[in-house]
């Protein structure tokens, strides 16, 4: 099969999107003749024009209202942010309009408009440009909020998000838009809120998120030689979470580690961390459940503390390592 | 020209573009958001409603005023203050108390109360409860109208607080730079909940701020209709037009407090009585006798026909169905499974 990168994957989403429904538009900014600061939307404005493919002002408050309101009136808009932390600016309209319109409204409106957020680190980008916020609006009812890993699913996941009459929130990994993989041409749908079992395996269960799917795929391997074999969970969807995959994993492998690149205190670790604890597979697990999140800190500039501060495969190894000869 | 007499060659055009019926009719939208809100005071000190709300009376002139030349595809964004907006726009006050009342029979089925009625079906948006959150919903529907090739405009109300916001800002700049049909509408009461605008903005008037997005900015008397519905008329037909957007501030007052905690520190006896000699409504009703459009018996019996209607409302409210809360998270997903 071709092999496109994750950022042609989204690119070719968006294009199949706005060929099958002329309601789907993009705005952001540096969209358009820019192509976008990751060049996600590369040449799209020469193709669709500059109503489809908006570049708006520096306005990210304002551009998710619009996009709210736009969504409302029958459009169907996809907002990129220039890096997810943007967020930040914008979290009255996410919050407070677009999750809780519907229900506000008692359920006779929907807002379907998804929005696309850059993260993570691994940049040099320093404190404000690489965070991972995806925990702060998986807290929001009313959001969905998927992290795709692989170019197959964001293409799989954008349309469905497309789709959705809900809004989604789309947090792609910035180190992974360069990553390359097989995906197939004609446009399908990845279902939200289904885990993907990247790996099969005995002995522990890791659900991970985003780049570190990759990362404790390459940990697997690693203990593989070593007569540890890993089951590697993909979460790929935080809001509404796949819970009965992770309880069936955990049942047969009786081991949990959850590996995220968000700050690890109230991350995606604990809640998973606390669905085993609420659920059958509790009386399963031989070892204490162990989460490997991002430090305690804002993401820092130089690399080596960079790379410090969010899980690494070698970590990951040591973690897992221990949790499966009891020396946790 | 009309059941009682004609009309004054030089009287302003308000009173000349519309027929003494729906002037009536305007009148009548102007007493029901008045007794609506009355209404709603009264449950609330019975102990039949809970919750807090924000009431507009003092400010109904500019609510209908804005409203009267909107088509049902229009659509209107509102405030926390925005029951006489709702009304203005068509919505039906017996749904209105229903969902005061938080019954499933309310405009949102009891889960949004005062500070969300909306009504989609008259293109009503939505209340909200976040100063400045309409504001970019607004120009997002006048981006959709504009796709969509229609001729509809998006009204959007909000207060001289929300002027103050960085809501406002992105809003009206974006709004001016792609040329939206968007019919700005600043409720300029005086106060952000206490603080008088004197210390809140270095200007003198919120429709000063115009200026620096490129578009027209306009004062009204907002406790005149005629003079409101003129300055409107020409911001709809600007945007109509494909000019872009305009902003309309019209000075108003609030005779009420803010909210129900109001206890009133931060203005004066005779203030709110200088306000209140200047109702929007006995005013309107003395124009519309003054050029003979109505008749003394006639505004008696459209008070009595809104005070009728709004004590239906509260009856129907009180006999509405109580949700389940077993369903409380119904709704929060099209797809429930969610």
């Amino acid at each position: 099969m071709r092999e496109l990168t994750y950022a042609q994957a989204i690119q070719e989403a968006l294009a199949q999107a706005m060929d099958a429904d002329p309601a789907v538009f993009l705005m952001g900014e540096d969209i358009g003749v820019y192509g976008g600061a990751f060049q996600v939307t590369g040449d799209l404005v020469h193709r669709y024009g500059e109503e489809r493919v908006m570049d708006a002002p520096i306005s990210e408050l304002g551009q998710a209202g619009v996009a709210v309101g736009a969504a409302l009136a029958g459009c169907k808009p996809v907002l990129e942010f220039q890096f997810s932390d943007f967020a930040t600016l914008a979290m009255e309209q996410i919050v407070n309009q677009a999750a809780k319109l519907r229900y506000m409204l008692g359920g006779k409106v929907n807002v379907p408009l998804v929005m696309r957020f850059p993260a993570g680190s691994g940049t040099g980008a320093a404190a404000q440009h690489s965070q991972s916020l995806d925990a702060w609006l998986a807290h929001v009812p009313g959001l969905k909020v998927v992290q795709p890993s692989t170019p197959a699913d964001v293409k799989g996941m954008l349309l469905a998000a497309i789709d959705d009459p809900d809004p989604v929130m789309v947090f792609e990994h910035k180190l992974l838009y360069k990553m390359k993989g097989e995906v197939p041409e004609e446009p399908y749908r990845i279902p939200i809120g289904k885990a993907h079992v990247a790996r099969k395996g005995r002995d522990v269960t890791v659900v991970a998120t985003s780049i570190m799917v990759h990362k404790s795929l390459e940990a697997a391997e690693t203990l593989a030689a070593e007569g540890i074999d890993v089951e590697v969970i993909d979460l790929r969807t935080l809001r509404p979470i796949d819970t009965a995959t992770i309880i069936g994993s955990v049942k047969k492998t009786s081991r949990m580690a959850c590996v995220y690149e968000g700050v690890k205190t109230l991350g995606i670790g604990a809640e998973i961390s606390a669905r085993i604890a609420e659920s059958e597979a509790f009386d399963y697990l031989d070892a204490p459940i162990l989460r490997l999140g991002g430090a305690e800190s804002p993401i820092p500039y130089n690399p080596e503390l960079e790379k410090a501060a969010v899980p690494q495969a070698p970590g990951i190894v040591e973690g897992l390592r221990n949790l499966v000869r009891g020396r946790l | 020209m009309n059941a009682v007499g004609k009309i004054k060659p030089n009287a302003r055009p308000f009173y000349q573009k519309y027929s003494a019926g729906q002037l009536k009719e305007a009148l009548r939208k102007m007493y029901l958001i008045r007794r609506f809100e009355e209404g709603a005071e009264e449950a609330y000190m019975r102990g039949l409603i809970h919750g807090t709300m924000h009431l507009s009376i003092g400010q109904e002139g500019s609510a209908v005023g804005a409203t009267m030349a909107l088509r049902n595809s229009d659509y209107i964004t509102s405030t926390h203050r925005g029951h006489g907006h709702c009304i203005g726009k068509g919505a039906d006050p017996k749904l209105m108390f229903a969902e005061f009342f938080g019954k499933e029979e309310g405009y949102c089925r009891g889960r949004g109360g005062s500070m969300h009625i909306a009504d989609v079906a008259t293109g009503n948006l939505g209340a909200n409860g976040i100063v400045g959150g309409g504001l970019p919903i607004a120009v997002g529907a006048a981006l959709a109208i504009k796709k969509q090739k229609r001729d509809d405009v998006a009204m959007c109300f909000f207060g001289d607080g929300a002027s103050n916001e960085g809501a406002f800002h992105e809003a009206l700049n974006m709004a001016a730079v792609w040329k939206l049909p968007v019919v700005f509408v600043c409720e300029n009461n005086k106060y952000g909940m206490s603080v008088p605008t004197e210390r809140s903005m270095a200007v003198a008037n919120v429709a000063d701020r115009a200026s620096a997005y490129g578009m027209p900015g306009v004062i009204a008397d907002g406790n005149s209709i005629a003079d409101v519905e003129e300055a409107i008329d020409e911001a709809i037909a600007r945007a109509r037009r494909g000019d872009g957007p305009t902003l309309v501030e019209c000075k108003t007052y609030r005779t009420r407090g803010h909210s129900r905690s109001d206890r009133n520190r931060y203005r004066t006896r005779e203030e709110i009585e200088e306000w209140k000699a200047r109702d929007p409504i006995p005013h309107f009703e003395a124009e519309l006798m003054a050029h003979g459009l109505a008749t003394e018996a006639e505004v008696n019996a459209i008070r009595n026909s809104a005070e009728a209607e709004i004590a239906a409302g509260i009856e129907f409210a009180r006999l509405g169905t109580d949700p389940n809360p077993a369903e409380v998270t119904r709704d929060v997903y099209s797809n429930e499974a969610a």
